[in-house]
């Protein structure tokens, strides 16, 4: 019986070693061990030994089941991951096809250029305001010391609805409405906005184009005020190490007037292509708010003085990002707007 | 205007500056430099040759065989193909190693046979445009009007080797339209002095009052008229200076006459006239409205008819110039003029900008009326012209002038204090530099009590209150001195107001569910105006469209981002969605338009396209709808839907979007007809009036507690007549499920071949949920028969 058994462990173990597989491994488990298995059976010959005999073999049997049960636990965890790493082989992808994209949309880049602008001065406490496209002539001439007859109005070929009644040719009415409006009180306010000349649309020239104007009136503003924002909006926008310079210009709503270049940000002022090889870049029109503007809107020109600022977004945007044809901003071509998705940051 | 820096020099010292560094003064002190152009770029070696031969070419009829003295003694052959060349001239030649403009190098050659030893050239070969050119040498070379030393090199000869600085003036500077006016300007940016031409001549013994009589009865649009009469004038050719000069200010030279007039119009600023004595006719000068209808011929050949407002130039009788504008044909000085009148005058800017438009004729004269003239330059110029008739043409100048005036000549006093000007820079410049600058304009100027008051020149009409002595004092002191300060203004808050936050809101919503903002034109064509309009109106034309493509004020988003889908799937993008805000102009009950922000959305190809996943999704309404849907429960507001029709809309694939039961938009399919039309694909668009969403309040955002107690689904299976509508069932359920049921949702539609025909199967998932306890089988059950009796009734089957 002593013999039965070794032979039975032997057997099994042998059988433990070569499982290949989880079931293999289980089989053998019911085969040796289970309540119909060999070594039952000879438990159950027990009875017929010698009363001073079945310790022995009990103990002995005990060994036997002891030593197939670590085998096989030790085979079974073996087995287990071997199992484990074949199922993951198999699910293995090929990591590098595409991912799945996420629908995304964006801005139009000249809502980018208005809206990074906007943000600037917001945050210096500004507000945005807005009027319609279609304007009296007073607002978009008149109120802004262009006189019927007066000759700058020939910079601006407009559209007339009626005598009166035009598209208006740059955002500033909206800037003697708030005047108006606001009835002599200070003033902080951005503008911008779709604005309409008699232009042929080519290249450089779009017949409806943006704007942004910026306008504050208050007590004692002066043009170092004007020269200090303009500094801060160019290194907001074009990059920290920009110098701005004013050059001397007329505007019919503002006196003095200035003209604002930046220094290249291209070449940083050694001369380029993009800066026409003298080292600045022409952005804005500003001044200090003329005092005939003040006094139409019912300012008292004596006690608060102010400053304008405007600038075209689609001159803003082909410079920064290098954009050749201002005719890309109204086709909608998906592969030009597409190209405004990333963040600069 | 074009300053030849050569002739500036005649009244201001530039102290050698280079051109481009004289250039960039003047930009940087107000006046910009638009180009600095050299005149002799591309120019080398080239001479003055005299002509001592010239026969036709045997071999070629247009050739001519010419033998060129061109100095130290040599005679060169050069064959020529001019037809105005001629044996006697003066010519300039390019001889071999010469270069012209373009890069093009002279070389020794042969034509047919016979040996070239360089070029006789044209003006345009030197780089002259064709319309300055004499016309007489138009079509040929030119010929020198003098005789100069044969091998004279050309560039200085002719004025060549000069710079021309092109201005580009600011509608106030009128004063920099003359040379004297920019020789102001550098002398105040270099602080130099000015010299202005010195006028002399001889006069005749007998009085212009002897031969010419002078009337004005327009005193208001002509308060000042000089007119002088010279005689015995011989019409010829100007010598080169004269040329050279007119045509480096970008004038082409005429006749000494016309070119003396020009000239000082160059120099002055001063429009000049010069009538045929002879042609006149009546020995009178009558200046006066235009009567209506009345007709004249002026310079260019044209017959205008005149009226009332016009101010004309008459003999007395007729019209012989339209004033200030341009001179009549009828007393136009040609060749065998003897006697000439000049005219120098002051018109009032209104009248001459008036007559100028209605005649759609614009002048050099002209357009300097409508600026301004300088009301103390009338006489002087009148004056020079006497001289310069007198030196060029041989003129006769009668004593003294016949003179109308009635014209304010005085100096306008500004007064301006220091620290008014300081506090308006944010500056600290001191008394003496603003005397400094002052006394550099030339503008007379006495301090008293901390005043300043000046007498400001009359050429510069520009300067008229305290804040235009400012800009004078800053750009000539200089801007970069400004410092660089914040506005002391109390701080404000700022920021956007919310309707401007709603827009960008429902605009990153909208990017975020996949959309392109596009841009487009709000001036459309008659067709297009109202295609898709949600409450069409008249529509809005404008008075003087450029194209009939862009005339009308659009009433509809739509028209154009259809274009540019169309413009995209032209160029192979097949699949695009696009959204545009804009507005759309209504006509309203104000005289201005009625401008309403909308919002609209295209979408045409794929919407989800994961190919190598199998997974591609053509957009379809349902795309579109949930986007709308989506828009609104981000905007905090309720649509609903009701089914529709619209022109170009497919009927049965359109709905209206309606909020608080008005009608705000639509959504809809392109009708199958209008996408063939426009070459697109199936294609969805939305449009709704953004204004209205986003004006409307949405209520305050409360937290609703989130539950402990469990919802409890139950589904549904309807058999339905096709023709039913979801949102028709959906009533019905949630009408009769009461409090407990939470949502209901649609989960499945089957409309397939084992459906009987006209029928569909609809699937419902309803949740129940009490916020208070858990619902048992029973309370679920009493709701679920309610509903399922309701339905049963409403006539729908349960599957
Ligand atoms: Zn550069």
């Amino acid at each position: 019986m002593e013999a039965r058994l070794q032979e039975l462990k032997n057997e099994a173990l042998e059988k433990i070693q070569a499982a290949q597989t989880v079931k293999e491994l289980t089989d053998v488990r019911v085969a040796y061990l289970g309540k119909k298995g060999p070594i039952t059976d000879v438990l159950k010959g027990m009875g017929k030994l010698p009363a001073e005999e079945r310790p022995k073999m009990g103990a002995l049997a005990n060994e036997v089941r002891a030593e197939v049960t670590e085998s096989l636990d030790a085979r079974m965890v073996i087995l287990e991951e071997q199992a484990i790493n074949e199922k993951l082989q198999s699910e293995t992808i090929d990591i590098s096809l595409p991912g799945r994209p996420a629908k995304t949309g964006n801005p139009h880049p000249l809502t980018r250029v208005v809206e990074e602008i906007e943000d600037l001065f917001l945050s210096m406490g500004y507000e945005i305001a807005e009027g319609p496209e279609v304007e009296k002539d007073y607002y978009n001439f008149e109120a802004l010391n262009l006189p019927k007859g007066h000759p700058a109005r020939d910079m601006q070929d407009s559209f007339y609805i009626t005598e009166d009644i035009l598209l208006r040719t740059h955002t500033s009415p909206v800037q003697a409405r708030t005047m108006e409006a606001k009835g002599g009180e200070p003033i902080k306010i951005i503008c911008p906005g779709k604005v309409y000349r008699r232009d042929n649309d080519d290249a450089t020239h779009s017949h409806q184009f943006t704007q942004i104007e910026g306008l504050v009136v208050g007590e004692d503003i002066r043009m170092s005020d004007l020269k200090g924002t303009l500094s801060v909006f160019a290194k907001k926008m074009f990059g920290e190490d920009r110098e701005i310079r004013l050059r001397p210009s007329f505007f019919p709503f503002t006196e003095p007037s200035v003209e604002m270049d930046i220094s290249c940000f291209k070449c940083g002022g050694s001369g380029c292509n993009v800066c026409k090889k003298t080292g600045w870049i022409e952005i804005l029109g500003a001044g200090m708010v003329h005092p005939n503007v003040l006094e139409m809107a019912g300012y008292d020109s004596k006690r608060l003085t102010g400053f304008a600022f405007g600038m075209g977004p689609e001159r803003i945007a082909m410079l920064k990002y290098g954009i050749e044809d201002i005719r890309h901003f109204y086709t909608n071509d998906v592969r030009f707007l597409t190209q405004f998705q990333r963040t600069e940051l | 205007m074009l300053v030849s820096t050569k002739w500036l020099k005649e009244y201001v010292n530039t102290q050698d500056l280079p051109p481009a560094e004289l250039g960039e003064k003047i930009t940087r002190a107000g006046i910009e430099v638009d180009a600095v152009i050299d005149r002799s770029e591309g120019l080398a070696n080239l001479v003055v040759g005299y002509v001592t031969d010239c026969v036709k070419h045997p071999e070629a009829d247009k050739l001519s065989i010419c033998q060129v003295d061109v100095g130290g003694g040599e005679i060169d052959q050069i064959i020529c193909g001019a037809p105005n060349i001629a044996k006697g001239q003066t010519v300039i030649v390019a001889r071999p190693g010469a270069k012209l403009p373009g890069g093009m190098k002279i070389k020794k050659a042969k034509l047919r046979g016979e040996v070239s030893n360089g070029m006789i050239c044209s003006l345009q070969e030197l780089g002259i445009e064709t319309k300055l050119v004499p016309k007489s040498y138009a079509e040929g070379i030119y010929v020198l009007p003098e005789k100069a030393e044969p091998g004279t090199d050309v560039l200085s000869y002719l004025d060549l080797d000069d710079t021309v600085l092109e201005l580009g003036l600011t509608p106030n500077r009128a004063d920099a339209m003359s040379m004297l006016g920019v020789a102001y300007e550098v002398g105040a940016i270099l602080e130099e002095e000015v010299s202005l031409p010195e006028i002399e001549y001889a006069e005749a013994a007998d009085a212009a009052e002897s031969m010419l009589s002078l009337e004005v009865d327009a005193p208001e649009a002509n308060p000042l008229y000089v007119a002088k009469v010279v005689r015995n004038v011989k019409v010829k050719e100007s010598p080169l200076w004269l040329q050279q000069r007119l045509m480096a200010a970008g004038v082409r030279p005429h006749n000494n006459v016309v070119d003396v007039t020009n000239y000082i119009l160059m120099e002055y600023g001063q429009p000049l006239h010069a009538f045929d004595y002879d042609s006149l006719g009546t020995g009178n000068i009558t200046v006066r409205q235009a009567k209506e209808g009345e007709k004249i011929t002026t310079l260019d050949d044209t017959e205008r008819t005149l009226s009332a407002h016009h101010l004309v130039i008459t003999n007395g009788k007729d019209p012989v110039a339209l004033a200030g504008v341009m001179g009549g044909a009828n007393s136009e000085v040609s060749d065998e003029t003897t006697t000439v009148v000049i005219e120098s005058a002051y018109f009032a800017s209104d009248s001459i900008r008036r007559t100028s438009k209605d005649h759609n004729l614009r002048s050099d004269a002209s357009s300097r009326y409508e600026k301004g003239v300088d009301p103390n330059r009338v006489i002087p110029a009148a004056e020079r012209a006497a001289q310069l008739l007198a030196q060029l043409a041989d003129g006769e100048v009668l004593k003294g002038s016949l003179v109308f005036d009635q014209l304010d000549k005085q100096e306008r006093i500004v007064k301006v204090s220091p620290d008014f000007i300081n506090s308006r820079l944010g500056m600290k410049i001191r008394l003496e530099d603003m005397l400094d600058i002052l006394s550099r304009l030339k503008f007379k100027t006495e301090a008293v009590n901390n005043q300043l008051i000046i007498e400001v020149p009359t050429r510069r009409q520009d300067i008229q209150i305290e804040e235009d002595v400012v800009e004078e004092i800053a750009r000539l002191y200089g801007y970069d001195e400004i410092p660089a300060t914040l506005p002391r203004t109390d701080a404000t808050p700022g920021g956007l107001s919310p309707y401007q936050a709603k827009r960008r809101i429902a605009r990153h919503f909208l990017e975020g569910a996949g959309l392109l903002q596009a841009t487009t034109y709000s001036l459309t064509s008659e067709a297009a105006a109202t295609q898709f309009a949600l409450e069409p109106t008249e529509t809005t034309r404008l008075l003087m469209p450029m194209s009939e493509e862009r005339s009308i004020l659009r009433q509809s988003l739509l028209p154009h981002l259809l274009e540019s889908l169309s413009y995209n799937t032209a160029r192979r993008t097949d699949s695009a969605a696009l959204y545009e805000t804009g507005s759309v102009f209504l006509k309203g009950q104000d005289e201005l338009l009625d401008e309403q922000e909308h919002l609209a959305i295209v979408m045409t190809g794929l919407w989800l396209d994961h190919s190598w996943q199998g997974e591609k999704k053509a957009v379809d309404f349902f795309v579109a709808k949930g986007i709308v849907e989506g828009l609104a429960d981000k905007l905090g507001l309720e649509l609903s839907f009701e089914r529709g029709e619209m022109d170009g809309l497919h009927p049965g694939r359109t709905a209206f979007v309606l909020l608080d039961g008005k009608r705000i938009g639509v959504i809809g399919a392109l009708h199958p007809s209008e996408q063939k039309k426009r070459d697109l694909k199936e294609t969805i668009v939305v449009e709704l009036n953004l204004a209205t969403l986003l004006t409307r309040e949405t209520e305050a955002l409360v937290y609703t507690q989130v539950s402990r107690y469990p919802t409890i689904s139950r589904d549904i299976a309807l058999v339905l007549s096709k023709i039913v509508e979801a949102q028709t069932i959906e009533d019905v359920i949630r009408k009769a499920g009461g409090k407990l049921l939470k949502d209901v949702r649609v989960f499945d539609l089957y409309e397939g071949e084992r459906m009987e025909e006209g029928k569909k199967s609809l699937a419902f998932s309803l949740r129940y949920f009490d916020p208070e306890k858990t619902l048992t089988d029973e309370e679920v059950n009493a709701a679920h028969e309610k509903i399922i009796k309701a339905l049963t009734e409403s006539g729908a089957e349960l599957r």
